[in-house]
């Protein structure tokens, strides 16, 4: 396979990225984030019916109503329905919802057994443990490839990924998809499968910068870049094919998980090819940075 | 170039794969439906009668059964159909009264070969099989009337060391009454108070019957701070005692102002849960009265194992089970069982003040225990059960104080088996509050049966995909990819099913995930030995340069890949820590299965003989 120059895209995918990245952020600070119920607490209805029900017209009932992610469930007994959704608390919602029920679930008589909530208190320390263990993962990250590699490709990974993670958060921001705790799981599995994806290209850069005598940094970049091109591309398919099976086949629960998961890989990978390595250029990288350390180390025992 | 793996090897990674099959196959059988009962009490026995009054229970609500096993105190029925759990629960309880907990439990049916290699199936969560839901309620007033106490307690002993002269002090509902015979020594404890306790209370002040009264009341702000420690301390004491259980995904959770709502996927075992979880166990630690004390000051007990046998008590407690900071049962030098109790500073303070002045007088631990007492009452003509909470207080031991106790001390003259439920209940903390459980219910299978079903789908579907594609993309070398990664699921299983982690949905997630990140090692190797082909590199060396080199890079994406899933299990909660338990293991079952399994699969295919080319795919 020729070469490819990927770097001669490079000021176009920089462009690309900020104009992602800006609207990421415009509305991530117009719109905000569509917060699930592990955030921001909601609502729990518990009904009873005479006889049961089949679950899914109880739910398409309270969807069609206007609820937001309303789930729907047996609880301890088939007549038993719990109804979850993210409504804020309200004295009366109760008797709304069961109103609704009443008309819409024809021959069946039903009665409320409890109306619980999930406190705002709750949401708030899932969301500081999020937010601690995003910020953690990317500091140790950091750390880990600074001590493999080097700080240039260390910065260059953490804003690879930071990249990712603020675009996907943009999405979620953009399309007010639900942002429950399982996204919030996915967001940092996108943060493990997209540093998979750069180490491995910077590993390539690295051994080419230490092999190649001759060529110019972008050169040995391109040449890493098209050399791991087949696994990369190759990867993100097996795992994109994964990500529509559990898209289309997983149900509604970790639909937006999967949902997340496709957006990060489809960016991880992108930016493992032109966000890490472009900064590597943008910082400057150059043979010496990589020289392996024994060459230092032969040299202070010469006489 | 001979790519031969040495026998040893070989042997190895085959010993690896049967046990993993092995330690997966659990998996493959569904368990039964069954009902388990257990005495209330521990060290109870499960006699014949029992057994039998269950037995007739279940006759006579025509429900068949099958497969009746006793261990220890524990029996397990196994029904015939699910839909005759809850009846048959009901008709258990109804029989045998409160002396039994009846709970919902699915028995494994693994064979007994498998068990006896100590074998068995994965958990599942609670969004997977169903499992124990508990919502419990905290006593506020119970609790804060408890502090009201202490303070009357505590005021005495400070007024009279102040020497403020008072006439009595009563507790009046959440108000503390103090009476005085002059104005001055009011106005005097007043001040004493506002400087010994500031914004504790809001002071009143009443003249009764030719008494100068001081009506201390606790300020809001007091009482909600009491409600937040009661409530703050039973969640840890809770998830201490659920810790206890074992439960790998455990949830407890501040529901409103005064519940806690705790969930345990995939335990089905409810009766030790409950039992664990509810036996709102507490000590007070309390000094025998001495002979001709007033008995407005002391109160009579009996003692736990011999309710004929009794003792009195003085009223005032010295220290409680929240002071407890560890306790541990052991024996002491003459073998006779005993506990092991630890106070914090604040206990032991206490202790040490009380005992100085008490050596050579008992002490007695009074075992606070409540109890549900069930009654059957007759509504609209159908029986409908009914349950009320009843406060038992009995003396599980009266001892001589040796010498001054201080921070940890030892009780003796336990039985062997109590000893062991009181250090457990001790060290798993106790509760600030008394507290009910208001609801108890088992997540039914429905919810759960679905998701197994589109978790397996998405599974199948996804490996499906992964398999053609490796297929299509690297030939030979695509299969020996695609059989390692069945192997790896398998591994996965098993590994999982070994330590007994809770498979979630967002674990299948995790596997479903792994899946395709699992064939990046192989994607990988088989590129840099199409690579090493094209620089003219013989098959043989090929091959061994393309694992070889590949080995870092692998190595590396994966350990940081790790890294963050440690994190993620770290940081993470319920769901999350699902999905990084699958993912974490994926990584690390995947990086043997891609490694070695595979080169095990090509040495054989192709080492130590002359190739001429190989069956990778891509442009020769």
């Amino acid at each position: 396979m020729n070469t490819v120059n990927f770097m001669r895209f490079r000021h176009i995918s920089t462009a690309i990225s900020l104009t992602l990245l800006l609207i990421s952020v415009v509305a991530i600070g117009m719109r905000g984030l569509n917060l699930g119920l592990d955030f921001t607490g909601g609502t729990l209805l518990e009904v009873e019916y005479e006889t049961p029900v089949p679950l899914s017209e109880v739910k398409s009932v309270l969807d069609t109503a206007g609820y937001r992610d309303v789930v729907v469930q047996n609880f301890g007994s088939e007549t038993d329905v719990l109804v979850r959704m993210s409504e804020s608390f309200r004295d009366d919602l109760g008797n709304e919802v069961l109103g609704l029920l009443q008309t819409n679930v024809e021959d069946n008589s039903l009665t409320l057994l409890r109306s619980e909530f999930v406190g705002a208190s709750v949401g708030e320390e899932l969301r500081d443990q999020g937010g601690i263990a995003m910020l953690v993962a990317l500091f140790v990250v950091m750390a880990y490839v600074a001590f493999r590699f080097q700080w240039k490709f260390s910065l260059g990974a953490v804003m690879a990924l930071f990249h990712d993670v603020l675009i996907i958060v943009g999405m979620f921001a953009l399309f007010q998809w639900e942002f429950d705790l399982n996204v919030l799981a996915a967001l940092l599995a996108v943060i493990g499968y997209s540093l998979n994806d750069t180490i491995v290209v910077s590993d390539r850069i690295r051994e080419n910068f230490r092999m190649m005598r001759i060529g110019s940094s972008v050169e040995i970049i391109n040449e890493s870049l098209t050399q791991t091109l087949g696994r990369t591309l190759m990867t993100s398919l097996t795992t994109i094919l994964v990500l529509l099976a559990l898209l289309f086949l997983g149900g509604d629960i970790i639909h937006n998980f999967a949902l997340a998961l496709t957006i990060g890989v489809g960016v991880g990978t992108y930016s493992s090819i032109y966000i890490a390595a472009n900064l590597l250029l943008a910082f400057n990288v150059s043979r010496e940075d990589l020289l392996p350390p024994e060459l230092e180390e032969e040299g202070d025992e010469a006489p | 170039m001979l790519n031969k793996y040495p026998l040893w090897k070989n042997l190895l990674i085959l010993v690896v794969v049967a046990l993993a099959f092995i330690y997966a196959a659990p998996n493959l059988y569904p368990p039964d439906a069954a009902i388990q009962v257990t005495p209330a009490r521990a060290g109870a026995e499960m006699s014949a009668a029992t057994l039998n009054n269950v037995r007739k229970a279940l006759d006579e609500a025509e429900i068949s059964y099958f497969g009746e096993e006793v261990n220890g105190s524990t029996a397990l029925l196994r029904l015939e159909s699910a839909d005759a759990q809850l009846p048959a629960k009901a008709a258990i309880q109804r029989k045998l009264g409160d002396e039994f907990v009846v709970a919902l439990n699915l028995a494994p049916t693994t064979p007994d070969w498998l068990v006896d290699l100590g074998a068995g199936p994965m958990t599942l969560g609670l969004d997977l099989s169903g499992g124990v839901h508990f919502l419990m309620e905290v006593d506020m007033d119970e609790y804060v009337s408890g502090r009201i106490k202490n303070y009357r307690e505590d005021l005495r002993t400070s007024l009279r060391q102040e020497d403020i002269k008072y006439r009595r002090v009563v507790v009046e509902g959440n108000k503390v009454r103090l009476s005085f015979r002059q104005e001055a020594l009011r106005s005097e404890a007043r001040t004493f108070i506002n400087r010994n306790y500031p914004g504790e209370f809001l002071p009143q002040e009443e003249e009764v019957d030719g008494n100068f009264d001081l009506i201390l009341m606790l300020t809001e702000q007091k009482i909600r701070d009491f409600e937040d420690y009661a409530l703050k301390q039973n969640l840890m004491t809770l998830r201490n005692r659920v810790n206890e259980l074992g439960v790998a995904e455990p949830l407890v959770q501040r529901q409103g102002r005064n519940r806690i709502v705790v969930e345990l996927p995939g335990v089905q075992d409810t009766a030790e849960a409950k039992k664990i979880l509810g036996k709102a166990a507490n000590l007070e630690f309390r000094l025998e009265a001495e002979p001709g004390a007033s008995r407005f000051a002391t109160e009579e007990y009996s003692f736990r194992d011999n309710q004929n046998r009794t003792a009195r008590l003085e009223k005032k407690v010295i220290t409680t089970g929240d002071s407890v900071t560890n306790a541990s049962s052991g024996f002491d030098e003459n073998s006779f069982p005993q506990v092991n109790i630890s106070l914090d500073s604040k206990g032991a303070a206490r202790m040490t003040q009380v005992t100085k002045k008490a050596v050579q007088r008992r002490m007695a631990v009074l075992f606070v225990e409540r109890k549900p007492k069930t009654t059957y009452e007759m509504v609209d003509g159908v029986e409908q059960p009914k349950t009320i909470q009843v406060v038992e207080k009995s003396i599980i031991s009266l001892a001589t104080i040796q010498s001054v106790l201080g921070s940890s001390f030892r009780i003796t003259g336990l039985q062997s088996a109590e000893a062991n439920e009181l250090a457990l209940l001790l060290r798993s903390g106790a509760l600030a509050a008394p507290m009910d459980f208001v609801e108890e219910r088992t997540v039914g299978p429905s919810l759960g049966a679905e998701n197994i079903e589109m978790g397996a789908r998405s599974v199948m579907a996804g490996l499906a995909l992964v398999l053609i594609a490796m297929l299509v993309f690297y030939r030979a070398f695509g299969l020996i990819a695609n059989i390692a990664l069945a192997v790896n699921l398998v591994l996965l299983v098993a590994l999982m099913s070994i330590i007994g982690a809770t498979l979630t949905l967002p674990g299948i997630a995790g596997i479903v995930l792994t899946v395709g990140m699992a064939v990046d090692a192989n994607v990988l190797i088989f590129s840099r030995i199409r690579e090493e082909l094209k620089n003219g590199r013989s098959p043989q060396q090929a091959i061994h340069e393309g694992y070889d080199r590949a080995f870092l890079t692998i190595f590396d994406a994966n350990l940081t890949t790790l890294i963050v899933a440690v994190i993620l299990f770290a940081v993470g909660t319920g769901p999350v820590k699902g999905f990084a338990v699958t993912l974490s293991f994926g990584i690390l079952t995947s990086m043997f299965t891609a490694i070695m399994v595979t080169r095990a699969m090509t040495n054989l295919l192709y080492g130590g003989r002359r190739v001429e080319r190989l069956s990778i795919g891509g442009k020769a």
